[in-house]
């Protein structure tokens, strides 16, 4: 069985409870008033994210997966439950959890430089030079292979390279969590395998923990350590909870052919299309 | 309940009014625009065509095709003054009106009294008192619009002013001037300011509150201060609203300079029309009339060169 919600996993090394528990939603409800009157988006979503831990949320439009990517963001409040992160809890956005958009949101009248420069400047600028603040910058770029690109406007480079100075923007924050919102969803197939190779690349190093919102069953696979699957909205709340214990560093053309890999993506499937399906829109 | 949105309503006209406002503006700006982008457009042709004959030829007739319209509707125009001068001969035609305007123009800037100085002097007198009114309105127009833009409460607290006002024709304010500040100068200067801070406080607004939410979501998520997310954010995307509202305000401006002058005396091109009317020079009512039509298009173009400058596209 691989759908559990707590298997230790050789990968793991020995946790203790906080690590465990970095973050944790707790019975979570939101509930929208809209002009038509209310709407229960979310119902009782209970998840513990582990330090270090890459978790997917994937389910069908409109299910409400970036609205849990919102409420751990900060950018929304739930209307009842709460929220913490590293033993805190979340009031409003921080430095510590860093959002990548799935509309790159970068802001076109500044370079790439500058865009990676406005969220290093707020961070650290307090504490660092403007030495040490451009090297962050320059780093952060470098990271996702655009020192080449520094100084172009968002429009003059093409939407991979966008969303790249997205995630490096987040990044150079020197984020203990990174929120990723559909990072790749308005990419080609080509370009989007290619940064999540490279997100997996850049995960490895940093280290810290990911919440990715997908619809993408094999970028969920890949990329993942759980994979948490939501109902169909509305009042739609986590249906289950898969383990992803591929090895890594995982390649994608080795586990084209790899039983494991056909089976989690198959689960994953079988819970989207077969349980859940969602009626034709 | 009731009243709350009605007053919201009626912002939502206002803003829809001035967007379409806008939009003819810019089609108009469009228009104009076309001879300046010609050279770029040949520029192209040189290099991607080698065949030299065909280019010479092709850039003849670009040229001929750019120049023959408006050279004919100046022509039609042209005629149809000489036309209206034959059945009304108290009309002065082209030819007087030249011939009296190499004259004026001799000598732009004579002073024999106060009330009797070269055109260049009224002209000059005229654009620093539209720089007066205009500058003092784009120092309240555009903050405001700033504040009315960012805050909800801001907004709905100046709507039923804003709408009250905003329709008031500028020389109902001419008076008010005269008896508050008790001088003709500052008066003109007064109704300049009213009549010309209201396309730039309101297209500034509609810029302010139409910043994407992807852009405050980055603000939010950056935590960046309320400066930072002025001069980072809202200040670059609200430029190009700006632009065009301090372009229909000059526009506004240089309209009232005439009648706010003609009211008023002293020197100034609309003082001289006025003057030149009662002296019967009426030849220099056309020059005048020829002058504020060339300073406005100038001023136009100007602004449009500026905003181009500035805009992020």
């Amino acid at each position: 069985m691989q759908t559990s919600t707590s298997v230790n996993t050789e990968k793991k090394v020995a946790t203790i409870p906080a690590q465990e528990r970095y973050m944790q939603l707790e019975e979570i409800n939101m509930t929208f008033v809209t002009k038509k009157g209310t709407f229960e988006a979310l119902k009782n979503i209970n998840l513990d994210i582990k330090e270090g831990e890459f978790v997917s949320i994937i389910g069908h439009s409109g299910c409400g997966k970036s609205t849990v990517l919102n409420l751990i963001g900060g950018l929304l409040e739930p209307t009842s439950g709460l929220l913490f992160c590293a033993g805190r809890e979340i009031f409003g956005p921080g430095p510590e959890r860093a959002v990548v958009f799935q509309n790159h949101s970068l802001l076109p009248w500044l370079t790439c430089y500058e865009n990676v420069y406005l969220a290093v400047e707020r961070v650290f600028a307090l504490k660092e030079t403007n030495e040490q603040l451009k090297a962050r910058t320059n780093a952060a770029l470098e990271l996702v292979g655009l020192t080449h690109a520094t100084d172009k406007r968002p429009n003059e480079i093409s939407g991979g390279m966008k969303q790249r100075v997205g995630i490096a923007r987040a990044l150079a924050m020197e984020p203990k969590v990174l929120l990723l919102d559909e990072p790749f969803g308005a990419l080609d197939a080509l370009t989007r395998a290619n940064l999540q190779d490279e997100l997996m690349k850049i995960m490895m190093k940093s280290g810290c923990t990911a919440v990715m919102v997908t619809h993408d069953v094999d970028e969920a696979v890949l990329l993942s350590d759980r994979i948490v699957m939501m109902t169909n909205g509305p009042a739609a709340t986590i249906g289950e909870i898969l383990d992803v214990t591929l090895t890594r560093p995982r390649n994608r053309l080795g586990l084209a052919e790899d039983q494991e890999y056909n089976h989690l993506r198959g689960e994953v499937l079988r819970f989207l299309y077969d349980r859940h399906a969602k009626k034709a829109a | 309940m009731s009243a709350v949105t009605l007053v919201k309503d009626s912002v939502n006209a206002t803003t829809q009014e001035l967007d379409v406002e806008k939009i003819g503006i810019a089609n108009a700006a469009n228009d104009l625009v076309i001879e300046d982008s010609m050279p770029t457009s040949r520029k192209k042709v040189k290099k991607t065509q080698p065949n030299y004959t065909r280019k010479i030829d092709s850039e003849f007739v670009t040229f001929l095709k750019n120049i023959i319209p408006p050279a004919f509707g100046l022509l039609v125009f042209l005629g149809l003054w000489s036309v209206l001068t034959i059945f009304q001969p108290a009309l002065p035609g082209p030819v007087s009106t030249f011939k009296s305007a190499v004259l004026v123009f001799k000598h732009p800037f004579y002073v024999n009294s106060l009330d009797d100085q070269g055109i260049g002097w009224n002209i000059l007198s005229s654009l620093g008192r539209v720089a007066m009114g205009f500058g003092m309105a784009a120092l309240v127009g555009i903050p405001l619009g700033f504040l009315i833009g960012r805050y909800e409460f801001f907004s709905k607290m100046c709507a039923p002013v804003i709408s009250l006002l905003r329709p008031v024709s500028p020389l109902a304010w001419l008076p008010l001037g005269l008896l508050v500040l008790k001088a003709a100068a500052p008066a003109a200067i007064w109704v300049i300011f009213i009549s010309s801070v209201w396309p730039m406080l309101i297209n500034t607004a509609v810029g302010v509150s139409k910043v994407p939410q992807d852009y405050m979501n980055v603000a939010k998520v950056l935590n960046l201060s309320e400066w930072k997310i002025v001069t980072k954010i809202s200040f670059p995307f609200v430029l190009p609203y700006m632009m065009t509202g301090v372009r229909l305000s000059m526009g506004i401006a240089w309209l009232v300079i005439v009648a706010a002058e003609m009211l008023n005396g002293g020197a100034g091109i609309g003082f001289w029309l006025w003057d030149e009317y009662n002296a019967s020079n009426y030849e220099h009512i056309i020059i005048a009339i020829f002058v504020v039509g060339i300073i406005g298009l100038l001023l136009e173009q100007g602004l449009i060169l500026i905003a181009k400058r500035y805009s992020y596209e």
